[in-house]
């Protein structure tokens, strides 16, 4: 094995131009889990610890650009007001160790179904900014990033820079289920995010698919029955239909965390939570403004 | 192939060889360099056995690559004693019975060191939020828990 620790962005690219089967590693949470336990053997690791600029954030035309190095525990601190249903997310996350290290960069790499940072991606629209040397940097919608099990649109020569999104201009809400409140693996999770400027609810389903997805049709449902300008209550019929969409949106397995059927009825229990949540919030919002 | 790994434990500069590139900081910690306080028990990151600080933040020891530690400063429980000294937070644990079988002790040790340096006054909430990584199969929690509020007690300032 060769370890591989480039000083900045640009000699990362380098690195990984010369050495597409580098494995790059930024807090270790997952390719240190499986380095310990036999099941990879990567010839190369390329450490993006060293370079400083991944863990650092910026706005630029009304939009966060946020590193992709920039650890779970720095974004609760630094991000919470801004992405608040990315923060509440990442503070499901492990542990207190596990979040001083982790970061959206790493969830992104790995790409797997139930990692927490992606349905709140999903619901605010967010774009993925990745670089190669070779053809430069581009951005993927979060939509066509995920593209199976544990596979992502990025190019083997490439790698994660940032992400990019909008500031919440709305209430954002995430939930998940798992045994305890700490260290757990979504069963299943959602996100829901309301965009009241432009009448539109964004929607994300973890860990019950191939890929963490929207939930298309539920979120045109209900940005169509939401009383946008009204305080007027949710009425329980239309909650529970979204509730009923967003669980038709899943694929769900049987698996050791929980059975199929278990998944989508769990799913349509937080997606009521966390509309009924949201739309209270949205309802405070218009009382106080 | 292996590599050489220059960094400061607990405030000493140092210099390991022949390190394997896939190895753990925790590996070298114990391994190559005598100091098996950290301890290694899940090797993933769930059980915090082998929380250490890494330039001031508690992390699993496990989920460190040995490399990724070049330049920077680790601090393990065996730095957190002041000679004969013990930090109040290891005497604490000894007063309340917060130590049975031991394994998880230092892992703990640390999480609580951290916890009490960024909020000297904890709530009971938040003690079990910061100890949320860290498992014992012995206490049950309760005597941990008395173990954090008596060293906050004693770190608190006298009026």
């Amino acid at each position: 094995m060769e370890f591989l620790r480039p000083a900045s962005w640009a000699e990362a690219l380098e690195l990984k131009a010369e050495y597409p089967d580098a494995v790059p590693i930024q807090g270790g949470t997952d390719v240190m889990v499986e380095i310990n336990f036999d099941l990879r053997r990567p010839a190369r690791l390329l450490d993006l610890n060293p370079v400083a600029e991944l863990s650092r954030w910026s706005t630029t035309g009304g939009v966060l650009r946020v590193g992709a190095g920039m650890t779970y525990t720095s974004l609760i601190r630094e991000l919470s007001a801004d992405l608040p249903g990315l923060a509440q997310a990442s503070r499901t996350v492990g542990s207190p160790q596990i979040r001083n290290r982790g970061s959206v960069g790493g969830n992104l790499g790995a790409a797997s179904p139930a990692g927490d940072s992606h349905p709140p991606l999903l619901a605010a629209d967010a774009e993925i900014e990745v670089e190669s040397r070779a053809r430069g940097s581009r951005l993927i919608p979060a939509t066509a990033f995920y593209q199976g099990v544990k596979r992502s649109a990025l190019a083997p020569d490439e790698l994660i820079r940032a992400f990019h999104v909008a500031p919440a201009t709305g209430p954002q809400y995430f939930s998940k289920i798992g045994t305890r409140n700490a260290m757990v693996i979504a069963v299943c999770s959602f996100a829901i995010a309301l965009h009241p400027r432009r009448r539109a609810v964004g929607t994300g389903i973890g860990s019950a698919a191939p890929t963490p997805r929207r939930a298309g049709a539920a979120e045109e449902y209900i940005a169509a029955e939401l009383d946008w300008d009204s305080r007027a209550a949710l009425d329980p019929r239309v909650v529970a239909r979204f509730g009923e969409l967003v669980a038709q949106a899943a694929s769900p397995i049987d698996d050791v965390r929980g059975t199929a059927d278990y998944r989508r009825h769990a799913l349509g229990v937080l997606a009521r939570r966390t509309l009924t949540w949201a739309w209270h919030e949205h309802m405070r919002e218009r009382t106080t403004t | 192939m292996s590599i050489r790994v220059n960094f400061t434990v607990n405030g000493s500069a140092e210099s390991v060889d022949g390190v394997w590139e896939g190895e753990s900081l925790l590996y070298v910690l114990r391994e190559r360099m005598g100091l098996p306080g950290s301890k290694n028990a899940c090797e993933q990151g769930e059980c915090g056995s082998c929380t250490v600080y890494l330039d001031g933040i508690p992390v699993c020891a496990c989920l460190v690559a040995a490399g990724q530690v070049e330049g920077r400063s680790v601090r393990t429980v065996e730095g957190l004693a002041d000679g004969d000294r013990l930090d109040p937070v290891q005497e604490a644990f000894l007063e309340c019975g917060a130590v049975q079988c031991g394994f998880c002790t230092p892992g703990l040790i640390v999480a609580c060191h951290d916890l009490l340096a960024r909020n000297p006054a904890p709530g009971d909430a938040e003690i079990r939020e910061a100890l949320a990584g860290n498992l014992c199969r012995c206490t049950g929690y309760e005597k941990i828990l008395d173990a954090v509020r008596l060293a906050a007690a004693r770190r608190a300032p006298r009026p």
